[in-house]
């Protein structure tokens, strides 16, 4: 009951957001190339990046926006919105895990720090997600519970969700893995880094959001 | 040594989000895995990693979560409004949630046929232990 209150109110106030831009979040766990995909995109329509990517997990650790991203699909169609690329959400933090990537020991804790900070931002800013694209690594095991935390999460928001199985340039990717453990969603497979698929993600986020 | 501490659903059941998170948090702090009776909802589960991630310091790195549950693919009509009203009246106990300190559980496999406990000892050897499912025939 409590569910169905919420969905006619969610209804009735997009009718008044419609105008203004929705705001599309990427999520995912650490290093699956959240950041790669929100540079590809806003490179593609804005013509400049959102933030550095690295090997090193929890590169992004502080929520990043990209205001006002309009992207064109077939037929004319436009949607715009702010793109928000969040950090990557973790249930554990070690600094020691820094230090295999030949950062200090003071450079390592200072990013754990940071890491868990935007572990916590990212999860506060899903409610303010009007749709969500997840993007999981297509050569690691999707059942994460990460992964289900998070789709788990927005189903009950009812926010819309796109999963998108990055990396797909890799011969270890896995696609089809990433459609068995989510066969309720739309499952992109693609490659942020190379650009490939990226024209079927675009249509995809039309379906997406309507 | 290992310790699995059991939480049953009757022990929680009438605990707020926070009381139970806090005191799941508080086991695992103690170096103990806990299986939980049912499952935590999602946005328990977001406040637990949220409550983690701020806990975490010098010697608690954090956790590792796995939440198994039976997979209803075909149920009647009449079956899926009993199931309803049950867990609207005693909660989510269907299901069991494993959640242990991150220095102690190294990994926890999981994929839909079986779950896999990987843990650390003192001398940094990983142990596997196969808490659910079969071995899949190759």
């Amino acid at each position: 009951m409590i569910k169905k209150v919420k969905g006619f109110f969610r209804g009735l106030l997009s009718i008044f957001r419609k105008k203004k831009h929705i705001k599309l979040g990427l999520y995912g766990p650490p290093n699956a190339g959240k950041t790669t995909l929100a540079n590809k995109i806003s490179m593609d329509w804005l013509g400049e990046s959102v933030g550095i990517v690295s090997k090193i997990p929890h590169e992004t650790r502080e929520i990043q926006v990209k205001e006002r991203i309009e992207i064109k699909g077939k037929g004319g169609k436009k949607i715009s919105f702010n793109l928000v690329d969040t950090p990557g959400i973790a249930t554990r933090i070690d600094y020691e895990d820094f230090l295999k990537y030949k950062l200090n020991k003071t450079e390592a804790k200072k990013r754990a720090k940071e890491a868990t900070k935007g572990v916590i931002e990212a999860i506060k800013w899903l409610d303010n997600m009007d749709c969500v694209v997840v993007v999981l690594d297509a050569t690691l095991n999707p059942y994460s519970q990460v992964n289900l935390t998070i789709i788990g999460n927005l189903a009950a928001r009812e926010i819309p969700v796109l999963v998108i199985g990055n990396k797909i340039d890799l011969k270890k990717a896995k696609v089809k893995n990433i459609e068995n453990a989510f066969p309720q969603y739309k499952v992109v497979g693609l490659s942020a880094e190379k650009g490939i698929n990226i024209e079927e993600f675009y249509d995809a986020l039309f379906e997406v959001i309507k | 040594m290992l310790t699995l501490q059991f939480v049953a659903h009757a022990e929680i059941k009438k605990l707020s989000s926070g009381e139970k998170i806090n005191r799941i948090l508080n086991l695992v702090k103690e170096d103990k895995i806990v299986l939980v009776e049912g499952r935590l909802k999602p946005m328990e589960e977001t406040e637990l990693i949220q409550r983690t991630m701020e806990g975490i310091n010098k010697n608690f790195k954090g956790i590792e979560l796995c939440t198994v549950y039976p997979e209803i693919k075909r149920e009647s009509v009449m079956d899926k409004f009993t199931r309803s009203v049950a867990s609207a009246l005693t909660g989510v106990r269907s299901g069991l949630t494993v959640i242990g300190p991150a220095t102690v559980i190294k990994e926890i496999k999981r994929d839909p046929n079986k779950i896999q406990l990987l843990t650390t000892n003192g001398l940094n050897r990983k142990r596997s232990y196969r808490l659910i499912g079969k071995k899949r025939r190759r």
